[in-house]
């Protein structure tokens, strides 16, 4: 048995053993229910609204760039969001005792996010009865679909690690407030190219812009590239950018992760513990 | 001294032990260990090793290093200066095979607590598989293992839902899934009732009687040190100042003896390192007057409890060198 493939199988393991948790867990179905309305309402009230300058409706725009979004915001809140709870509650420690533990823990948090995230996908066909003009009927269309997904999932998830391993439970809120600051200038819900230049640029470094864009290249008419930034879908642009986020992540998350595991010791454990108890009691 | 339910440890024979690496009969190996923090000198030069299947106590109050120092030793904290050898290995640098050998339980745990016992086991169990040897066979079987720790009718429960006591025996139990060739347990039964930690007791002794185990725990309760392990390491001020088994280190520091007499209705106490001289001149000088004789030696738990006392009111210098003027 080769050591390193047991240690990624387990981490596959893994990943399956917390997606049924998540999924029979109260809260998180709870969770997940108020994302789906509060998504649904959103599609429903701007479905009477047109994209400006054309006769499609706001929410047919809305639903791809929301699917980008749950993206961009499991992949970088999602899993930096966990990393703190898990190092505090000892099991990054579990990890690290155990025999390629470390690798099984990476490739299990992984497992989990890429299926909360393909669930947010998987949701796609029945948002779609609710807007009617998707244009998902080409093999191109699901080609540029998985295309976008893919690298979007490895512009983010890397970077997400290599932010969690630094990031204490309070970072964790900053993050999440941060990615959701950029989807407010990112034109997921209404077209960036009515914000102010500098927020557009500010926008356009970051992935999260890029996947909505990706996304909507992919599920929308060709017709509405004209209201995007050039009056284009960008692709080259899009996987350029994506790749960048990528390979910065792919090159800063080992060097994170080292060292978040290298950091981690029963004492500190203990300390942190205690720390928490005296800011509780 | 409470001997009662002190296993023997002489019983399990060196011929069959089952090392990974035959002739390596040194677990643990420490050359003048340091250890400084900014400007603060935790670990102050210690020296010692311990030999394959050995179960040893390191020893001392609060403060003293333990947890430094078992941590250098887990490979979870980089040592100052000092040369340490742990399974033949610099545990900084250890790889996974190594890791494979070495298994520990923490002072608290509270992970995995939405894991089933019997899932998360047999989890954690299936990353030694890859480490087997010809003489272990890695993991446990996770049943077996489980009736051991007498966690048989939890094995459905959620980890969350174990008592305190139940889940400190998984611990162990995760602990030594692997079939650990050296086990760290680092205080591992602080704030436990008596009966949890005879249990506990039970648990690392199932283990080391069947694969002759090292075992290396810290503790600051001495009765925990002599009722589990063969030698015992007293740690204090960063420094090891006794080293040796229970009973050597009772009778070694027991030279301190009080001894009372009465003399025409007249109570005395006298404090000596000679008692059998002082009282010898006691009779030669007062012969059939004296009365009541009673001579007793200081336990080891009174001379470490005294010493312990010391520490915690700042006077921990001079309490080291009176315990190690006693012992030496």
């Amino acid at each position: 048995m080769n050591p390193t493939l047991t240690a990624v199988r387990l981490g596959l393991k893994r990943g399956r053993i917390e997606i049924r948790q998540t999924f029979t867990s109260v809260s998180e179905i709870i969770q997940f229910a108020i994302f789906s309305a509060a998504a649904v309402y959103i599609l429903i009230i701007f479905s009477h609204r047109m994209i400006p300058g054309t006769n499609y409706a706001l929410s047919l725009s809305i639903l791809p760039s929301m699917i980008g979004m749950n993206i961009a915001l499991n992949g970088l809140a999602g899993i930096s969001g966990q990393m703190p709870v898990d190092r505090e509650d000892g099991t990054t420690l579990r990890a690290k005792s155990v025999p390629g533990g470390l690798a099984g823990y990476f490739v299990g948090k992984a497992t989990v996010q890429m299926a909360r995230t393909f669930i947010g996908i998987a949701m796609l066909p029945a948002a779609a009865l609710l807007v009617k003009g998707t244009a998902l009927d080409s093999a191109g269309a699901w080609l540029t679909l998985a295309w976008v997904i893919l690298l979007g999932l490895v512009a983010t998830m890397p970077m997400g690690m290599a932010l969690g391993a630094f990031i204490s439970k309070g970072g964790v809120l900053l993050i999440f407030l941060g990615v959701v600051g950029l989807v407010s200038i990112s034109g997921i819900f209404y077209p960036i190219t009515h914000l102010p230049a500098v927020l557009q640029d500010t926008a356009q470094v970051f992935p999260v812009y890029w996947l909505g864009l990706g996304m909507r290249s992919a599920v929308l008419p060709h017709a509405l590239a004209a209201v995007e930034i050039g009056g284009s879908w960008r692709h080259w642009q899009t996987f350029a950018v994506l790749s960048a986020w990528a390979i910065a992540g792919l090159c800063t998350a080992p060097i994170s992760l080292r060292r978040m595991a290298r950091r981690q010791s029963g004492s500190r454990l203990t300390a942190r513990r205690e720390k928490l108890l005296r800011t509780a009691g | 001294m409470a001997i009662l339910g002190k296993h023997v440890a002489q019983v399990r024979h060196p011929q069959h032990h089952s090392g990974q690496a035959a002739g390596e009969e040194i677990a643990v190996d420490v050359r003048d260990l340091r250890m400084r923090y900014g400007s603060t000198d935790v670990l102050r030069g210690l020296t010692f090793t311990i030999h394959r299947g050995e179960i040893v106590a390191l020893l001392g109050p609060n403060g003293a290093g333990k947890t430094t120092t078992i941590e250098i030793l887990e490979g979870f904290r980089v040592h100052s200066a000092g040369r340490v050898a742990v399974l033949g290995a610099d545990p900084a640098n250890a790889g996974e095979w190594w890791r494979a050998r070495v298994g520990i339980v923490l002072q608290t745990w509270r992970d995995h607590g939405k894991w089933r016992v019997r899932e998360l086991l047999e989890h954690l169990g299936a990353y030694y598989a890859p480490y087997s040897t010809e003489e272990i066979q890695r993991p446990w079987d996770v049943d077996e293992l489980l009736a051991a720790a007498g966690l048989t009718e939890c094995a459905r429960k959620k980890v969350s839902w174990l008592s305190g006591g139940q889940r400190r025996r998984l611990d162990v139990a995760i602990g030594i899934v692997g079939r650990p060739e050296l086990l760290f347990l680092d205080e591992p039964t602080a704030g436990f009732d008596p009966r949890a930690r005879r249990e506990f007791h039970e648990l690392v002794h199932w283990q080391a009687d069947r694969d002759r185990t090292t075992v290396l725990i810290t503790t600051h309760d001495l009765d925990e040190a002599d009722k589990l392990a063969d030698r015992v390491l007293v740690l204090a001020d960063g420094q090891i100042i006794a080293d040796g088994s229970p009973d050597e280190l009772s009778s070694r520091m027991s030279t301190q003896a009080e001894v009372r007499w009465s003399r025409d209705g007249q109570r005395y106490v006298h404090s000596t390192r000679e008692a059998t001289r002082f009282v010898r001149d006691l009779f030669a000088q007062y012969g059939e007057a004296i009365e009541d004789l009673e001579v007793r030696r200081a336990s080891l738990e009174d001379t470490y409890m005294a010493l312990v006392r010391k520490f915690e009111t700042g006077q921990g210098e001079t309490a080291v060198g009176e315990f190690t003027g006693a012992v030496r």
